[in-house]
């Protein structure tokens, strides 16, 4: 963890989701209100990043882990927090400012279907944005790196005259992985990029991106549910519930022994092949509105340690011995 | 990038090969609009040249009626002119104002709809508003209003020589919501697909994610709306020279032909008004139905290919 590339301290995004003046103007209390409703996607999120680390964030659907990995990638404002970059803030850079970390950081999106123009060939695809960064180059030096990066991706480098809708779903993710290495980035986003594809195809993707982290010293941020491709994945992972790290550890202690009850929950829900008494924890109740966010503890609706404190206090993440941070009161007075 | 030999491996050629309806109505347009391309080669006389005309040979019927004479084959209008070739001319004027109309209105409305559609926002209300505003009042009030300043600015005697581009403006400026509303709910669709966000990654500025990205990406909506507003703007032209406000009687539209021949309907000269209306109906027909015909091969719901 010497080699900090990307560092995330204290970030918050909320959605304005009020709408017009007319809508947010409310009654009550014998008074007319103008008031904003918001969504508190992502709350006090921290983590450092290595090069050439992958760091996964799991959580189950809307706890806010794709809104966290588009917000590191500048697609959504921040509303607070930083957004540091080798040391260098990218939060609040306007657009020509931002330019030479867009070369550095890239994205690859879950829906391949979606990801690619379907107006556009794959070459066009490719050089795009490649002239863009390095207008420079000549057609000829552009051509060599589309064919270079189309092999390592391990596609036909005689394909790219064709349109997007002639391909395949993993073919079309294999492409979109070439269009955010075109730029030769060294932290690559990667928001659910295998959820959209098959089981088979799922595989070479992730045997794909594994390969080119190794050829390119990539850095990953990994968003995902699948527990298991996590597992196998990644080199430190952060459990997200309801906008907030609940907890941050390395993937095998974290695997081994959850110490959150969400982490615990969370990991007894991985199929097991072995028989025997399920130990499946069940979690009470729903996950709550992120527009009117629980107080204190986001979890202690659900929790089975909840005590009063965990309704007042928010939790902060703390570091155990074993180099795991929890967010969590009871873990820190040594209940659970 | 659209080449000859992937065109005739493309859905809409396969469609197009198929339906006789469309197949007739290009074949008929495509005549029409030749004709009045070359019309100055294809009609027999000039309507626009005095020393051609004669008062003595107006109201001869068409050919085929008693007292219709050879040399005037669909007959002559009130003035003595040719009705052939004063349609031709008319329809050659008809289009102009049509496609030029069309083109204003497509510029004008697929700008204000894709940055209004992209940007969202203050932006967005406000070119959405005007719109309805612009929707709100009927393009004839408008018309008939400029109109009648514009006539007292350079006199009845001139308005003739600036009448073209004035109906172009008008109808070219009443229009523009249409495609400023339809633009915008496509890239409204588009804007949040993931490969507008990869664009937005890779750090392009975002006048170019509109124009290289979205745009080519709301073009089918696009084309089905330019057919039928063409026809829109044929017709729109030909109500407003029937009411007197378009195209003066010396340099007639359909509309306006339309217009001088009404007069003379209950004398028994129907043609001056009937001819110049089914060639209105013809035009106006066979550009709806392409259109019909485009919107559907479009359409994704009912896309086979």
């Amino acid at each position: 963890m010497n080699d900090t590339l990307l560092s995330v301290k204290n970030l918050y995004k909320h959605f304005d989701i009020s709408g017009g003046f007319l809508d947010q103007i409310k009654f009550s209390q014998g008074r007319l209100k103008c008031e904003k409703t918001w969504v508190k996607a992502v709350n006090n999120v921290s983590f450092d990043l290595a090069a050439g680390e992958t760091f996964s964030v799991v959580g189950e659907s809307g706890c806010g882990k794709s809104t966290l990995g588009r917000t590191i990638m500048g697609l959504y404002p921040p509303n607070g927090g930083e957004i540091s970059y080798r040391g260098s803030r990218i939060d609040g850079l306007d657009h020509k400012q931002l330019l030479p970390y867009r070369k550095k950081m890239q994205m690859v999106f879950q829906d391949p279907y979606a990801s690619l123009n379907p107006r556009k060939t794959i070459r066009q695809a490719l050089a795009d944005p490649l002239r863009f960064h390095n207008p420079q180059l000549t057609e000829g030096e552009i051509k060599d790196r589309i064919d270079e990066v189309m092999l390592q991706v391990g596609s036909d480098p005689q394909w790219i005259s064709r349109m997007p809708h002639e391909f395949s779903g993993g073919q079309r993710q294999r492409i979109s992985i070439a269009r955010a290495l075109i730029v030769d980035p060294e932290f690559i986003v990667a928001d659910e990029p295998i959820s959209a594809l098959d089981v088979s195809i799922q595989a070479q993707i992730l045997n794909l991106m594994m390969d080119l982290q190794q050829q390119r010293n990539l850095a990953y941020l990994f968003i995902a549910h699948d527990l298991s491709v996590v597992e196998h994945l990644s080199d430190r992972v952060g459990v997200m519930y309801l906008g907030t790290v609940c907890e941050l550890s390395e993937t095998g202690i974290l695997f081994e022994q959850p110490r959150h009850p969400y982490t615990q929950a969370l990991m007894s829900a991985i199929p097991k092949l072995e028989g025997g008494a399920s130990t499946h924890v069940r979690l009470k109740g729903e996950v709550p509105t992120p527009i009117n966010l629980p107080s204190g503890c986001v979890f202690h609706g659900r929790c089975p340690y909840v005590n009063q404190r965990c309704i007042d206090e928010i939790p902060q993440l703390n570091r155990l011995d074993d180099g795991r941070q929890v967010a969590c009161h009871g873990v820190e007075e040594g209940r659970i | 990038m659209m080449t000859f030999a992937g065109f005739k491996d493309s859905f809409l050629w396969y469609s197009f090969k198929r339906d006789k309806i469309a197949i007739i109505s290009l074949l008929v347009l495509v005549l029409l609009v030749m004709v009045a391309v070359f019309a100055p080669l294809v009609a027999p006389y000039d309507p626009y040249d005095p020393e051609m005309i004669d008062i003595m040979n107006s109201e001869i019927p068409p050919v085929w009626e008693d007292g219709g004479e050879k040399a005037f084959v669909l007959g002559t209008d009130s003035q003595g002119r040719d009705m052939l070739s004063t349609m031709i001319y008319g329809m050659r004027v008809s289009l102009i104002i049509g496609f030029g109309a069309v083109a204003l209105q497509a510029i004008l409305g697929v700008f204000i709809g894709l940055f209004a559609g992209y940007h969202g926002g203050f932006l967005d209300s406000f070119f959405m508003r005007a719109a309805d505003v612009q929707l709100s009042f009927s393009y004839l009030m408008v018309a008939i209003f400029m109109s009648a300043i514009l006539q007292a600015i350079v006199g009845v005697a001139r308005f003739g020589e600036i009448a073209v581009p004035f109906l172009i403006l008008v109808i070219g400026f009443s229009q523009w919501p249409q495609y400023a509303r339809t633009v915008r709910a496509s890239v409204l669709a588009e804007r949040n697909k993931e490969y507008v966000e990869a664009a937005r990654v890779a750090g392009f500025p975002s006048a170019q994610i509109i124009i290289k990205q979205i745009f080519p990406n709301t073009l089918s909506p696009i084309l089905v709306l330019s057919t039928i507003q063409v026809a829109n703007a044929v017709m729109s032209e030909a109500a407003l020279s029937f009411l007197g406000l378009g195209m003066p009687i010396d340099r007639p539209s359909l509309g306006s032909l339309i217009n001088s021949g009404f007069e003379f309907i209950f004398s028994g000269a129907w043609w001056i008004t009937a001819l110049p209306g089914l060639l209105l109906v013809i035009l106006v027909l066979s550009i709806n139905m392409l259109g019909d015909f485009l919107r559907d091969v479009f359409n994704p719901k009912l896309y086979k290919g």
